[in-house]
């Protein structure tokens, strides 16, 4: 493994270790989002929103796919930018000057 | 960063999409500017883009109890500069606006304010701050991108502060009240958003001359 294989491992390991550490810290709760809780904080003081959003999901179950669509979506495009970012450098390398 | 639709007074959306709008006028041009520029910019815009794509779609744990988002944007403004960020952030906030109803259109003004301007720039200034003391650039990342995500929630909680003042304590009561739900949430969100940008930045250096590479300086260390 090249050194900077070894250190991205490294940090990766690094990052599942905080986020699993956040987790076990916070597990007695049910990890409502900031967002939501800064809302509902508004809410139980009386205020009220003047505009609905121009979709209304429903449903958890549908927030939670749209949102992983949204991550899909971003994923398959920086998978296929570092793609042809390869591909582009290995055959800039190959190519005889 | 994403504060609900119809939840800020209509007088605060106006003020905060006029302070966003030059921002974002400013950013179109330069991704434009950009990406007329070289073949690679335009791939580095795109992943840049889906990265804050990505990010802003995660939901991640925090010590506190609650869960949060990373904003995404702290790379990209390393990377491209922040004016771009704040095209390539409404971009985001606007597709979560329609299709997600998370954030919304009223509120998208002050969202772009939180997320695609201060943020970004907060992790630029860090950056050349961090690189001119000479910091290892994996630590300059770090700090970089964890500094935008603090300034996204911290404005966040100051225009919620700003909106919704406290009867008895005033702006600063109202503050502390917003600050706790977010600043503290935030924190190992910002650490762990900074150690995937690390990565990220590594496999764009890997491929692309010019870019700096965290893991190749810290070995020099």
């Amino acid at each position: 493994m090249s050194r900077k294989s070894a250190v991205n491992v490294a940090v990766l390991t690094l990052l599942a270790a905080v986020v699993i550490l956040a987790f076990l810290t916070g597990s007695t709760t049910e990890f409502a989002g900031s967002d939501a809780t800064a809302t509902q904080l508004l809410e139980d003081t009386g205020v009220e929103p003047w505009f609905s959003p121009m979709v209304e999901l429903g449903s958890g179950e549908l927030e939670a796919g749209m949102f992983a669509i949204q991550a899909a979506i971003g994923g398959t495009i920086l998978g296929y930018c570092i793609g042809v970012l390869r591909s582009r450098q290995r055959t800039a390398t190959e190519t005889p000057a | 960063m994403h504060i609900s639709e119809g939840f800020l007074p209509a007088a605060h959306c106006v003020a905060w999409y006029a302070a966003a709008a030059p921002f974002v006028v400013h950013g179109a041009r330069a991704v434009v500017r950009q990406a007329r520029q070289d073949p690679e910019r335009k791939l580095l815009l795109a992943a840049m883009g889906a990265f804050t794509l990505v990010l802003s779609a995660i939901k991640l744990p925090s010590v506190t109890g609650s869960s949060s988002h990373p904003s995404g944007t702290g790379l990209g403004a390393i990377l491209l500069k922040p004016p771009v960020m704040a095209m390539l952030g409404t971009v985001v906030l606007i597709f979560q606006a329609l299709l997600l109803a998370h954030g919304g259109l009223t509120t998208l003004g002050a969202n772009v304010f939180s997320m695609a301007i201060v943020g970004p720039w907060a992790a630029y200034g860090t950056w050349l701050a961090m690189r001119a003391l000479r910091l290892p650039a994996v630590l300059g990342v770090v700090g970089a991108v964890a500094m935008a995500n603090m300034a996204t929630y911290t404005t966040t909680a100051i225009q919620l502060a700003l909106a919704y003042p406290d009867p008895v304590s005033g702006l600063l009561g109202a503050l502390t009240k917003f600050l706790a739900i977010f600043a503290v949430t935030q924190i190992p969100l910002a650490v762990a958003e900074g150690l995937l940008a690390v990565v990220v930045f590594n496999v764009l250096a890997t491929h692309i001359p010019g870019l700096q590479a965290p893991a190749k300086e810290a070995a020099h260390v």
